[in-house]
């Protein structure tokens, strides 16, 4: 066992890890961060989405120890400040993106990064970005237009259409 | 305008903050302190006898603390089933034993055998490597027809055979059937078939046992749709646990989709080592696992016949179905195929003779159950198929035919034993010809013609029974359980209250749609309504989440215990008024005596029980609690119109659904945002169903589609945004409280026929005119290739001239069809 340190959302962390542990376990398992989930096997689902040094990464499938002196953003560090919902995470419930919510952390990362690279993504941009994660309960529809609401652009309300 | 609070109002969902904010509490984030992991160690082959299982390695692998076999659960109770199907002599279905750990045989890929628990999970998982079992393979049936056949290997040696039941309904109904046939003017037939399934909920199934060694008690965390259920089941029947003794949890669910409801071996693995061991042990599913343990869905092949008269009136039905139970029957396998599948069979329309035969039937392969609509999407697609192709050999209008042949006096008996007590087929077929432009679809087809693509509009109709169920009528059909619903309503001195319903929310949003009801009924605002759900302990009964029920149902039981609690609260206010209690009123939190100025808040009013000085104790007990239990007295039947266009490249016989509109009548909505997402997500199951989900077996028995990577899951771009509406064509429910019919299924059930209309019609523009049909899922190679002369799901009435070679022979062989 070895102890890996990483900046998880502003805040210097530790775990012991194996060599095999992967970012997700060390986050779940090792810090308690339980928002990050783990939904595949395969690298397909997206639930355990986070940030890397600023780049989307499936946690599932990079090992912890890659990440040692990392900077590590979570879906528990997505929110404002003062603890409200972040923006991105408000579309979503304005918009109704989420239902279970099991995907619902990997999505809002995965938007993150779509807006961060592109800020006002057109309605294919955001349904081709979003390949990598698998949602069950939305048929995408309001995920969608959640993502296009976080960009700043007209959506029709929910449930008046 | 939309009301911004109570019923009919689109409240944001208040579960939304923890979810957005990574704390959501599910079952996988329970950690027990002290617990050992499981790790099970599962068939590979279909079908083998067990020779012997060698654990000694394992066991002295570094923190193992057993290893479990077979022979540790003699004595153990088997995995039961709920439901009891009467066959078409009056017999009992055939019922195999289940138990937790495969005792003599494997029965299917993922059958599990041996459970190594350890210290950490990566210490379980090194030591199931080294578990040598010694599984001699036997033949395996996995194909239907194969397993009904003379001599076929026996899934279950103690079994007369590998037929589960033959079930006729209405069996009284066959010979007249029989003869509108012979005196049918036209009679349309098709063979298909409903494709295999795997729900796949996001999150994978959990499940973590403790034992209480100071109170002999057990606690089981799962990712169950009904925790009560699964206390009755695995305490009464697998482990002999007394319900006071067992307490199950079901938190936060990363959704269910039915597979979700029946209680599994692993559940009951997790609760019989926590009390052998002393320790907690926990077992976290794979998806890989999922995929070989999680019941299946759908797996039907079906011959459906429509008989009409010479003005194209429907006359009579008759189906014969081949329905795969897989190798064990979960938990109410045998009624998705039977009374959730036959009693639908008449549809939206006044058919007066039906008759519908189900052979159920065992293989080597994992067990099937209730998805997402269970029994009610296999009857829609076939009934809307044959519909659809009947008009077109009629060349009528289907809209027109279907108009033609719709119910439209209500109450109306069935031929299928159900009485729909409301609905109006031609009030959403009108809403969804608004909603689609069919006028306009003659210029889009132009123009896609003009871009070298061939485009089709697919319409339907659908309708289909929820709220199950009155629990006297399911009785006599064979249910093993009631299914009403429980509700207690805990009143606080402060005013605030907590609803402990034994409905299960995972994804549904109830904390926030049942608060809006008890809010509007008191007139309080949302924030003061507390639900809670998914705990035994918490909850005092329920029979949970499934079926679309848990509104009209579990709605209805908050409802009438919210009733109970109002009619206490204005005793109460009456004797704080010094008013007779029948001139109180209640309204916007406030109790007013008619016709005076007198008045008192619900809060002094809830205050008062709590601290009964000024009280009729005479009277009224202090405290303000009630509990109630409603039993449906019929089904709901929410009934709809579904429209798909699609545009197929001739090319490649890919598939683009580029529009998709529904018009469904849900009786009344509480929450119309809730609702809408709902659909949303039946119609994304639905087209997946119809265009990309397949689970194959080939014909060893090998589980093909056990990844992502094998498995199409849609994703966001396989969709366009939908229309729908269901608001606009409404008839509430006759008879439950709310006027509610349930919204959770409809979008699986009505979509899949809207798509392969559509499909068809695509081909029949093109000049594809001997396509009828192609089998689900409507894959490029499979468009394709009814596009380039292979069989085009005629089946054995015209088969293709080399069907093995195609992806249309209904048998397995080729890995890319359902097991039939």
């Amino acid at each position: 066992m070895t102890v890996t340190t990483m900046t998880v959302n502003g805040k210097s962390r530790s775990a012991p890890t194996e060599g095999r542990t992967l970012l997700v376990d060390f986050l779940r398992e090792g810090l308690r961060l339980t928002g990050t989930h783990v939904g595949c096997d395969t690298s397909q689902c997206g639930a355990c989405l986070v940030h890397v040094d600023g780049q989307p990464a499936k946690a599932c499938t990079v090992l912890a120890q890659e990440c040692e002196g990392a900077e590590v953003t979570t879906i528990e560090g997505m929110a404002n400040a003062d603890g409200s919902l972040g923006k991105i995470q408000q579309a979503f419930q304005d918009y109704h993106g989420l239902q279970c919510g099991f995907c619902t952390p990997g999505m809002v990362m995965a938007a993150a990064s779509l807006l961060k690279e592109n800020p006002r993504p057109s309605e294919q941009e955001v349904r081709h970005y979003l390949e990598g994660n698998i949602c069950r309960c939305t048929g995408y529809h309001n995920i969608v237009k959640a993502i296009m609401a976080a960009s700043g652009q007209q959506v029709e309300a929910v449930a008046a259409e | 305008m939309p009301k911004d609070m109570g019923i009919g109002a689109s409240s944001k969902r208040r579960e939304d903050v923890r979810f957005l904010t990574g704390k959501g509490r599910y079952t996988d984030d329970i950690n027990v302190a002290g617990q050992a992991h499981v790790v099970f160690c599962r068939s590979d082959v279909a079908h083998g006898r067990i020779e012997g299982i060698d654990t000694s390695a394992a066991e002295g692998m570094p923190g193992v603390i057993r290893v479990f076999t077979g022979a540790d659960f003699e004595g153990v109770g088997s995995i039961p089933c709920g439901w009891q199907v009467t066959d078409k002599h009056g017999e009992p279905m055939q019922e195999p034993a289940h138990p937790v750990l495969a005792q003599g045989k494997v029965r299917h890929v993922g059958d599990p055998y041996a459970a190594v628990v350890a210290e950490t999970k990566a210490q379980a998982r090194d030591a199931a490597e080294a578990v040598e079992a010694s599984i001699t393979e036997l033949p395996a049936v996995i194909n239907m027809k194969d397993a009904l056949a003379e001599g076929a290997t026996k899934v279950h040696d103690d079994l007369r055979d590998n037929l589960c039941y033959d079930w006729g309904f209405v069996e009284e109904n066959k010979d007249a059937v029989a003869k509108a046939f012979d005196e049918a003017a036209h009679v349309t037939s098709l063979e298909l078939v409903n494709n295999r399934l795997v729900a796949n909920p996001m999150e994978p199934r959990v499940a973590v046992g403790d034992y209480a060694s100071h109170d002999d008690s057990s606690t089981l965390y799962t990712t169950s749709q009904n925790p009560h259920v699964i206390r009755l089941l695995m305490g009464a029947f697998v482990l002999g646990i007394p319900e006071h003794k067992l307490r199950v949890v079901a938190p936060d669910v990363g959704g269910g989709f039915g597979t979700k409801i029946f209680h599994y071996a692993e559940e009951a693995f997790c609760t019989f080592a926590a009390k052998q061991l002393e320790m907690p042990v926990k077992w976290t599913s794979t998806r890989g696992e999922a995929f070989m343990s999680d019941a299946h869905g759908r797996d039907h092949v079906t011959k459906i016949e429509l008989a009409l008269d010479a003005e194209n009136n429907f006359t009579a039905l008759r189906t014969e179905t081949y329905a795969n139970m897989g190798a064990y029957l979960s938990t109410f396998a045998p009624s998705v195929p039977t009374w959730l599948h036959g009693t639908l069979m008449a549809g939206n329309y006044k058919t007066p003779l039906v008759y519908v035969n189900v052979k159920a039937v065992f293989t080597n392969t994992v067990p099937v159950d209730a998805y997402r609509g269970a029994g009610r999407p296999e009857a829609t697609f076939q009934l809307e198929r044959v519909v659809d192709k009947a008009a077109r050999e009629l060349g009528v209008d289907p809209v027109a035919l279907r108009r033609q042949n719709f119910v439209t006096e209500f109450p109306y008996q069935t031929p299928v034993a159900v009485e729909y007590d409301t609905g109006d087929y031609n009030g959403t077929m009108d809403v969804l010809e608004k909603m689609i432009d069919r006028d306009g679809f003659a210029a889009r087809r132009k123009e896609s013609e003009a871009r070298g693509k061939l485009r089709g509009l697919g319409i339907n109709s659908y309708i289909e029974a929820c709220g199950i169920a009155p629990s006297n009528l399911v009785g006599q059909l064979g249910a093993r359980a009631g299914l009403y619903e429980s509700a207690t309503v805990r009143v606080n001195a402060t005013g605030g209250l907590v609803v402990m319903t034994g409905s299960h929310s995972h994804g549904q949003g109830h904390e926030t749609s049942f608060a809006q009801v008890v809010a509007d009924m008191i007139g309080i605002p949302e924030d003061q309504v507390e639900i809670v759900h998914g705990d035994t302990a918490r909850v005092p009964m329920g029979m949970g989440t499934y079926g679309s029920r848990s509104l009209a149902v579990g709605g209805s039981a908050m409802v009438r215990a919210t009733e109970k609690i109002i009619a206490k609260a204005k005793k109460i206010a009456a004797h704080l008024m010094e008013a007779d209690e029948g001139d109180v009123e209640l309204k916007d939190g406030k109790f007013s005596v008619a016709g005076t100025d007198k008045d008192v808040a619900w809060g002094d009013v809830t205050l008062a029980a709590y601290v009964p000085h000024n009280y009729p104790l005479e009277d009224i007990e202090p405290g303000l609690e009630e509990t109630a239990f409603y039993d449906p007295n019929n089904f709901t039947y929410p009934a709809g119109a579904y429209a798909c266009e699609v545009e197929v490249d001739p090319e490649t016989g890919k598939v683009d659904v580029v529009a998709f509109a529904a018009a469904d009548d849900f009786g009344n909505v509480v929450n119309p945002m809730i609702v809408e997402g709902q659909v949303h997500g039946g119609l994304a199951q639905g087209i997946g169903q119809a265009l990309l989900e397949n689970c194959a077996y080939d014909e060893d028995g090998q589980l093909l589609s056990a990844s992502y990577m094998d498995y199409a899951m849609p994703r966001a771009f396989d969709f366009p945004m939908f229309q729908v509406d269901s608001q606009s064509s409404q008839t509430p429910c006759t008879h439950n409280p709310l006027g509610v019919k349930g919204c959770g299924e409809a979008g699986a059930i009505g979509s899949p026929p809207s798509v392969v209309n559509a499909v068809v019609d695509a081909l029949q523009s093109g000049g594809f005119t001997d396509v009828y049909h192609i089998d689900m899922p409507l894959t490029p190679d499979r468009v394709w290739g009814a596009m380039n002369g292979s069989a085009t799901g005629q089946g054995a009435a015209q088969p293709a001239a080399n069907a093995d070679d195609t992806t249309q022979a209904r048998s397995v062989g080729d890995g890319t069809t359902a097991t039939h």
